[in-house]
């Protein structure tokens, strides 16, 4: 059996504002083991980005705020660590990619440059070598003639061409954990199928754990071996990808996969999650899918179901799985 | 019989100017001698990747962007040899709603203000009946009554697109270009917005040219597909056609790459190299060759011709040689998945 190498414990994060507070992330746990690939999906407004940001220390404080919880990574607490001991991890021990990398990558100075800089603040390569390396990794990443791309600006490049920056730069350090936040959203299609396979080749190749936040169940289906479904900042439904995407448990994830269109799929109609996301304002004492679920009873909208097993390593946080339980007789109570 | 919408030759070029004296330095080809024709009552969707030109391409055909050159009829009515007053009563005919509708909606106005403007201002309600008709377009739409009175804001994303639909549903127009109408939204939202033009064009018979990036929607609503490719259509066939036996080797790159919902999905992705080259420069012969993985050549030095291959329009020297066949296999939804989302329809519609 592999260990975690990160965990994440009942993680609770809020925003303040305007004296109001709003609870966007709400108990959110999972374990992601060594050389796996995890997947965080949910819709926009569930707290997956704002998850991955707090186990990274990104958030800015105020407005937000770590009300609870424990991020463990190599038998530490990240949320306890110093801002010093933070930067440190940052880029080096642990990598990261974002949707936009136009926005990451500093505009004023060259790809290499800034490559160079990570390796020189966390593995102490400088002068030839660390270009060296610098040209090594954007080879590694598959960008055309390396060493002259070393001397462009990130302005130079084309959005795949960035993307495959910020992934060298994320896995300069050889990172046990690479978090990975929509990387492939803002690209087009079939230079997302590039990405994707780079992705999965080179974490073939150096064993990296990556955490993949994504909305796009496509996405997860090609990349993930586990999967992190969350609602409303509450984590429904997580296990292997398999059972996730052909025995989906919870009533939200049910109707997400129905949901998808697909290209395999003969034409008809798409079945509709009626209503929408509670907004985070919004007091919910229960299930916070109670009120889209037509399954919903007193005991949903009251008491706020927790995780358990529903088969060996899928787990469920709903009172009423499983639904086929309450088939059409005793449904409504 | 004339179709409801049919194009010739359409073409939009853009100069590009640089330095002080504004000299022209060259041209992006944005979209290039486009030809097709739409019955009403149907969908076509043009696809392809950012920069493709398949929004200009939409603009064009409302004159919202003035084409360079070619022509636009809506039924027998040339749109681009209209007047001013000509085409502000065509564009009654023709309406377009797009990705993020509230760049479209005036946010000082309230949903009743804004579908009430063009009822007047087309003399499509009088001041006696305008209330009754913006009802009907918000009850049409899935919005309730009381949505009227909010403003834009309020709403939404879904809701928002609804508002945009109804919108343009209210001078009843025969054609509606829809720019990417569910692409900002989530799926289970999306679902419900697809489903809703699904609808619309079921009851009302209007036209759709639906522009998208996005493979697995165009499935489900088009019947006809355009794939453009810098500019060019380079293929255009029946959705089911197009699906399972793409010809030209962009489609299959375009299929191959988008991502499946199945974690048993057989994956075969060799054949996505490259990326789009800029508009300003464009490519010899082919505009794909240099990512095609059939380039040769004749490839390189002469540009194929869209020509009716069986029952496709491809533009491809190998067009009638590369067939692949049965590409995107239908699958089966899980009988799990299907089992528990009938006990979830079942309760849903116990509740009513």
């Amino acid at each position: 059996m592999v260990d975690p190498v990160l965990s994440l414990r009942d993680l609770d994060v809020r925003f303040n504002s305007d004296g109001h507070q709003l609870r966007v992330v709400n108990g959110v746990g999972f374990d992601l083991m060594a050389g796996q690939t995890l997947g965080l999906v949910g819709e926009s407004g569930c707290g997956k980005s704002v998850t991955s940001l707090a186990i990274m220390r990104l958030l800015a404080s105020p407005p937000a705020e770590i009300a609870g919880g424990e991020v463990i990574f190599e038998n530490r607490d990240l949320l306890k660590l110093s801002k010093r001991e933070m930067r440190e991890m940052r880029g080096g021990r642990m990598g990261m990619i974002f949707q936009e990398p136009m926005t990451s990558l500093n505009p004023v100075y060259t790809c290499g440059s800034q490559i160079i800089e990570s390796l020189r603040r966390h593995s102490g390569l400088t002068g030839k070598a660390a270009r060296e390396r610098a040209i090594e990794l954007l080879d590694t990443v598959r960008l055309p003639s390396p060493e002259k791309r070393v001397d462009d600006y990130p302005h130079q490049l084309s959005g795949g061409q960035r993307q495959r920056v910020m992934i060298a730069l994320a896995l300069a350090n050889d990172p046990t954990v690479l978090i990975a936040d929509e990387p492939t959203t803002a690209l087009d299609v079939t230079i997302q199928a590039q990405i994707l396979d780079l992705l999965r080749d080179l974490q073939e190749r150096t064993g990296t754990a990556v955490l993949l936040i994504t909305h796009d169940l496509g996405v997860v289906a090609e990349t993930c071996q586990a999967v992190v479904v969350m609602y409303a900042g509450t984590v429904v439904e997580r296990g292997e990808v398999g059972a996730i995407f052909a025995d989906p448990q919870h009533p939200y994830t049910v109707g997400l996969m129905a949901a998808v269109p697909r290209m395999d799929a003969l034409q008809g109609r798409l079945t509709a999650i009626p209503g929408s996301v509670p907004p985070p304002w919004e007091r919910v004492v229960g299930c916070r899918f109670a009120p889209r679920c037509p399954l919903a009873d007193d005991r949903c909208r009251n008491e706020r179901p927790t995780l358990r097993e529903i088969a060996p390593g899928h787990e469920i946080a709903c009172w009423k799985a499983p639904i086929e339980g309450v088939s059409a007789t005793g449904g409504q109570s | 019989m004339t179709a409801l919408l049919r194009t010739e030759g359409l073409t939009k070029h853009f100069p590009v100017r640089r330095g002080t004296l504004r000299r022209q330095a060259g041209t992006v080809q944005a979209v290039t001698d486009v030809s097709f024709q739409l019955e009403a009552n149907e969908t076509l969707a043009i696809v392809g990747e950012s920069g493709c030109g398949k929004s200009t391409l939409g603009r064009a055909l409302l004159r919202l962007h003035e084409p360079s050159g070619g022509k636009v009829w809506l039924k027998d009515m040339d749109i681009t040899a209209l007047n001013r007053q000509g085409l502000r009563e065509a564009r009654k005919h023709m309406q377009i709603i797009f990705q993020d509708p509230f760049g479209s909606l005036n946010p000082r106005m309230t949903v009743r203000e804004t579908l009430s403007e063009p009822l007047l201002l087309h003399g499509l309600a009088t001041s006696a009946t305008v209330r009754a008709e913006a009802d009907r377009l918000i009850d049409l739409c899935g919005l309730a009554r009381w949505h009227a009175e909010r403003y834009p804001h309020e709403f939404s994303g879904g809701q928002r697109q609804r508002v945009g639909i109804a919108r343009a549903l209210a001078t009843r127009p025969m054609l509606i270009v829809c720019d990417e109408p569910v692409s900002a939204l989530d799926v289970s939202v999306q679902a419900q917005i697809v489903n809703l033009l699904q609808d619309l064009q079921r009851e009302l018979g209007m036209a759709y040219v639906f522009i998208s990036h996005d493979l697995a929607v165009v499935r489900h609503i088009a019947r006809k597909v355009a794939v453009m490719y810098l500019g060019r259509i380079v293929e255009e066939a029946t959705t089911e056609a197009l699906f399972t036996a793409p010809r030209h080797p962009y489609t299959r790159m375009l299929i191959d790459s988008a991502p499946r919902p199945d974690p048993a999905a057989l994956r075969h992705k060799a054949s996505a190299k490259g990326g789009t080259p800029s508009a300003l420069a464009m490519p010899s012969g082919c505009a794909f060759h240099p990512r095609c993985v059939l380039a040769d050549d004749r490839c390189r030095a002469i540009r194929p011709e869209l020509r009716q291959v069986g029952q496709s329009r491809v533009a491809c020297h190998f067009a009638e040689a590369a067939i692949s066949d049965n590409v995107v296999p239908i699958k089966a939804d899980s009988p799990a998945l299907m089992r528990r989302l009938a006990v979830l329809e079942q309760a849903r519609a116990g509740q009513k």
